[in-house]
């Protein structure tokens, strides 16, 4: 490094070493297992419950609960972003020079020294061979350079130059990979909706952000349906919905898992589901004296009287686990009966367990005979405009990976030289930027071939 | 024929190819070390029947899917894609000795499977978010990925026991050279990083046609980087600062570590969406 150097500079090398992107990528693994093990977005009382109270204080410090979200661990990604740019800067214009050199040239001493080098004879003269070689070379690797010595010829070509570039397909990949992860979290979302089938709704809620976001437009569930197999998994979840815009319906469509709608930009996700509350419910209601029963339906919120004016019923609500004494007795149906001396207490009527609510002994036993099982689907709604900049990361991240791993720059050397028993001495080289040993191996290779003919 | 009889039979085989490449190793006889190839390419085609018997078998009983979606059929993929990335390097590179650093891999992946009280063998159904091409081809890149890093693995333990002194007259002396090692190593690791890099991927892609995030930092996901980022601190440690040697073969055992803390760590230690495999 020089002496004088101003700040700027100073920057500028810091960003180009190749030592702070091994240092970087060394944080970036590490510092990701926290996440794995700490509890991520979980509850204030959680954090307390699992950690203790100085740990916890820790946590929040360097924002362990929203890791790969904290402040510096999107620095740490930032840093490498500046890296490779500042990089790729520094070295594209050297590498262009390589790439694109103005004149191909090659230096036959350094061939003559190199370790994958084989020498061998051949009872020929070096014009007869010069051709055939050349042909051949040609062939193998592409347009050859043949240039003249004192005692023969030697014999250059090259192939896959340009493969130098991969490096740079697979860091730009990586910066576009950030460029639209940044753009799904500036101008995306990811939203949960709950809907009752039959009902309709334009909002959905953030979790994260604890906020709704209207999506443009209003989604209809018809029908959901499920299937399980005879092992009790489920198999198949299913949801109809209608898209409804300005008042008008647009269209209908399955959704199942993994195959979501995708519409105007937002895309909707079968991601749970449950039961919801029926609408009205046929009760028999049951006299205990004399055991006389009187069927009635219900809608919920609905109040009735009672036989004989023993005062009223109002059928309260659903709740999808009733918790009795410690017990989960399942779904069940939540009334409050009004007596006629105005005291009022309430009844619950699980549905697994109909004959629940005789044990109260009150004068009327309620008894649920049927109602229409409706479920809600749990959808997830989410816009993701930067998903296209992610993808072409992927596209190009594949191929540069191909081109750099796979692919390399090599150049092949054929020496043939005249001896004093005018036969020829022949020696073949290569040298390529990746795979050495396949270099050898493919020397090896020609060799045979040449010998055979 | 049935699946469960070729995969043990298989199981079987792999021991009796490792056990031929060792005794190669110790008794200094090719021959035998011809004969554990042979054994190794019928315990290989037995593998791949034992698969496809499944793959079968699981239609069969209408639940129908690929023999990818548990941790018993992921483990006998993972035997079936080292051995096939060993088989492919041996017929490459025309060194037999190597085999000891790799057909154990392959015998222990698989009788693993086998033999632990905690892996079930049983065909069972799909749930509905694994039912989807994109299954199909993550499992396969992903585990074609393990299985470049497992031989480089192997590979890189020539480094610890390889007497530096070439005179030496130790079994060990008889690896093949540095350079080799070297090379045999570094294409592993490339390859495994390659397939790796599209797992990754594929995942990430299925993972947005299945819930609509094509990345959600859940303890599996964050792994696969983890494993990702430490092969990726290799290539760069070795491409740009001239790393060789044991220190870099300390980089790809620790690589290795990593995949297999994403493979198993994460189911039985920590938990997240991917339980299944
Ligand atoms: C994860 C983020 C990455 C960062 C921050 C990063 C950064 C860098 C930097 C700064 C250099 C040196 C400058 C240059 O030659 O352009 C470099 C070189 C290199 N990187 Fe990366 N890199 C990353 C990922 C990768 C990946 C995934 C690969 C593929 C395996 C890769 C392959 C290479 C190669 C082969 C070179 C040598 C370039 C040469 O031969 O000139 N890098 N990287």
């Amino acid at each position: 490094m020089k002496k004088n150097q101003t700040i700027p500079d100073k920057i500028w090398h810091f960003f180009c070493s190749v030592k702070l992107t091994v240092y970087t990528l060394v944080l970036l693994a590490t510092t990701s297992i926290f996440g794995t093990v700490i509890l991520q977005n979980g509850m204030e009382q959680e954090y307390r419950r699992l950690y203790g109270e100085a740990f916890y204080n820790l946590i929040k410090v360097f924002n362990l609960n929203d890791m790969y979200n904290a402040w510096w661990f999107l620095s740490l990604i930032i840093i490498l972003c500046i890296n490779i740019v500042v990089c790729s800067i520094e070295r594209l214009s050297i590498t262009w020079k390589i790439i694109f050199p103005k004149q191909i040239k090659f230096n036959p001493q350094r061939f003559r020294k190199l370790k994958n080098l084989e020498i061998f004879t051949v009872n020929e003269d070096v014009k007869s061979l010069s051709g055939r070689y050349k042909t051949f070379l040609s062939k193998t690797a592409g347009k050859v350079i043949k240039e003249d010595t004192d005692s023969g010829i030697v014999l250059y070509a090259e192939r896959g130059r340009w493969t130098r570039i991969g490096v740079y397909v697979i860091h730009s990949s990586i910066l576009l990979l950030f460029i639209g992860a940044l753009i799904g979290g500036l101008f995306g979302f990811k939203a949960n909706l709950q809907l009752d089938e039959g009902e309709t709704s334009d909002t959905a809620f953030i979790f994260k952000k604890k906020m709704s976001v209207n999506i443009g437009f209003s989604i209809k569930c018809n029908d959901f349906f499920v299937k399980f197999y005879d092992t009790g998994a489920p198999e198949e979840f299913r949801s109809t919905l209608t898209i409804i815009e300005n008042g008008k319906e647009s269209f209908t469509k399955d959704i199942r898992v993994n195959q979501p709608l995708r519409y105007k930009g937002i895309n909707i996700f079968q991601s749970s589901y449950g039961t919801a509350q029926p609408d009205s419910i046929i009760l028999d209601i049951i006299r205990l004296s004399d055991k006389e029963v009187t069927t009635k339906t219900i809608k919920v919120g609905q109040e009735i009287q009672l036989p004989e004016d023993q005062g009223l019923f109002k059928l309260e609500g659903f709740m999808p686990h009733f918790d009795f004494r410690g017990t989960n007795l399942g779904e069940a149906f939540i009334g409050k009966i009004t007596q006629k001396d105005g005291n009022s207490f309430q009844i619950a009527l699980p549905i697994k367990f109909p004959t629940f609510d005789k044990m109260r002994k009150g004068a009327f036993a309620f008894v649920v005979k049927e109602f229409e099982q409706k479920y809600y689907t749990g959808l997830q709604i989410t816009k993701d405009p930067g998903i296209w900049y992610v993808y072409s990361g992927f596209i190009l991240m594949i191929i540069g990976c191909w081109i750099t791993f796979f692919m390399s720059h090599r150049s092949y050397f054929i020496e043939i030289k005249k001896d004093k028993d005018n036969r020829s001495i022949i020696s073949i080289s290569g040298t390529t930027n990746r795979n050495s040993q396949g270099m050898k191996l493919k020397i090896q290779k020609i060799v045979v071939k040449l010998k055979g003919k | 024929m049935n699946s469960s009889l070729a995969l043990s039979s298989a199981t079987f085989i792999y021991a009796l190819a490792s056990v031929f490449y060792i005794g190669s190793f110790t008794f200094k006889k090719q021959i035998l070390a011809k004969v554990g190839f042979i054994v190794l390419i019928i315990g290989f085609l037995d593998n791949t029947l034992g698969i496809i018997l499944r793959w079968i078998e699981s239609y069969q009983m209408g639940y129908g899917h690929a023999p990818f979606a548990n941790m018993y059929e992921s483990l006998v993929f993972f035997s079936w894609t080292v051995a096939i990335l060993y088989i492919f390097v041996e017929l490459k590179y025309k060194e037999r000795i190597i085999g000891v650093f790799a057909t154990p891999l392959i015998f222990l992946a698989i009788a693993y499977a086998s033999l632990s009280p905690d892996i079930s063998s049983k065909i069972s159904p799909l749930i509905p978010a694994l039912k989807s091409n994109w299954l199909i081809a993550h499992v396969i890149t992903c585990f074609l990925g393990y299985a470049g890093f497992a031989v480089a693995f192997g590979f890189s333990l020539m480094y610890f026991v390889k007497p530096k002194n070439s005179n030496n007259k130790s079994i060990f002396a008889k690896l093949p050279s540095w350079e080799l090692i070297d090379e045999l190593t570094y294409q592993m690791v490339v390859f495994g990083f390659l397939f790796l890099t599209i797992g990754i991927i594929t995942g990430a892609v299925w993972a947005n046609s299945a819930w609509g995030t094509y990345w959600s930092w859940d303890p599996k996901e964050t792994w696969s980087l983890i494993t990702w980022l430490v092969y990726a601190i290799f290539m760069h440690l070795r491409m740009m600062k001239g790393w060789h040697g044991r220190h870099l073969a300390w980089v790809s055992i620790i690589g290795f570590l990593a995949v297999m803390f994403t493979y198993f760590g994460v189911n039985y230690v920590l938990s997240g969406l991917h339980s299944y495999a």
